[in-house]
């Protein structure tokens, strides 16, 4: 298959996301959080949070509209059958509460080959209303050769 | 925490229907997860667990812990292989160093024989850093 590196560098359109309680009690009841901070709004204000707390893995809500633009985007021109998820990485900053504004940008990274894989790495970078850095994100996607 | 201690192991068997609560609490309605048809056309053994519900599985792991959400500073992974609906998984850890306030877990999750995250790395702020 052929990769284009044209795109490296290639930043979107930010993206708002607005907390809200119970998508993060959702997500938090999806993935089997038991931890009340996540399900309780007044065991959350207990512990001296403005509302419930989202999970660290609750960045994958407010990231993935703008991620699945990337995705989507011809000039990147990911093969969908063939995509596999290769990695990710996450590095954290001040927890998110439901009621919090967050934005994030992503860029393209990475674009190479190796035997006919495509190797795909995008960056995120989200950030609440005070102008903290909530989470970054590295999405690594791998494009599989044509059998 | 102290250089190899292992973290409390966390096991999780997602139900049948997982994959479906997981797309609409995430947002990733990729068919490959929610379909089982759609899955077999494309060559796998039928619907998939999403990888990032599996991360989740490792971060929680971390969380556990490291006392609660705040802990978790810095989790990668590399998915390898897939997981499947409606069989046990199950995340281990042991803490390879310490360090201003900081604790590093080597971390990984298993299915069965297989393990299906490897290579993962977390970072732990400890209370008192």
């Amino acid at each position: 298959m052929a990769v284009n590196p044209g795109v490296i560098g290639k930043t979107y359109p930010r993206a708002q996301y607005a907390v809200g309680r119970e998508k993060i009690r959702e997500y938090a009841l999806a993935v089997g959080e038991t931890n009340p901070l996540h399900l309780d709004a007044s065991a959350a204000r207990e512990a001296g949070h403005a509302d419930v707390v989202a999970p660290p893995m609750f960045a994958v809500v407010y990231s993935l509209p703008v991620i699945l633009t990337v995705l989507f985007d011809p000039e990147v021109g990911i093969d969908f059958p063939r995509l596999v998820h290769g990695g990710q990485e996450f590095e954290w900053g001040p927890l998110v509460v439901a009621g919090d504004e967050i934005t994030t940008t992503v860029s393209v990274a990475d674009v190479s080959e190796r035997a006919g894989n495509g190797f795909y790495v995008f960056a995120s970078e989200s950030v609440n209303g005070q102008g903290e850095t909530v989470c970054s994100g590295r999405w690594s996607n791998i494009v599989r050769a044509a059998a | 925490m102290q250089p190899g201690d292992e973290i409390t192991p966390l096991a999780v068997t997602p139900d049948r229907y997982l994959t479906v609560r997981y797309a609409g609490a995430s947002g990733d309605f990729n068919p490959i997860h929610i379909d089982e048809e759609f899955a077999r056309q494309v060559g796998l053994p039928g619907r998939i667990l999403h990888g990032l519900y599996t991360m989740a599985q490792v971060a929680r792991a971390q969380t556990d812990a490291g006392g609660g959400p705040e802990s978790l500073k810095r989790l990668s992974v590399q998915f390898r292989g897939m997981g499947l609906p409606e069989r046990e998984l199950v995340v281990t850890g042991t803490v390879t160093a310490v360090a201003d306030g900081v604790a590093t877990v080597e971390c990984g999750c298993e299915q069965g024989a297989k393990r299906i995250i490897r290579n993962a790395e977390a970072e732990l702020r400890l209370p008192d850093g």
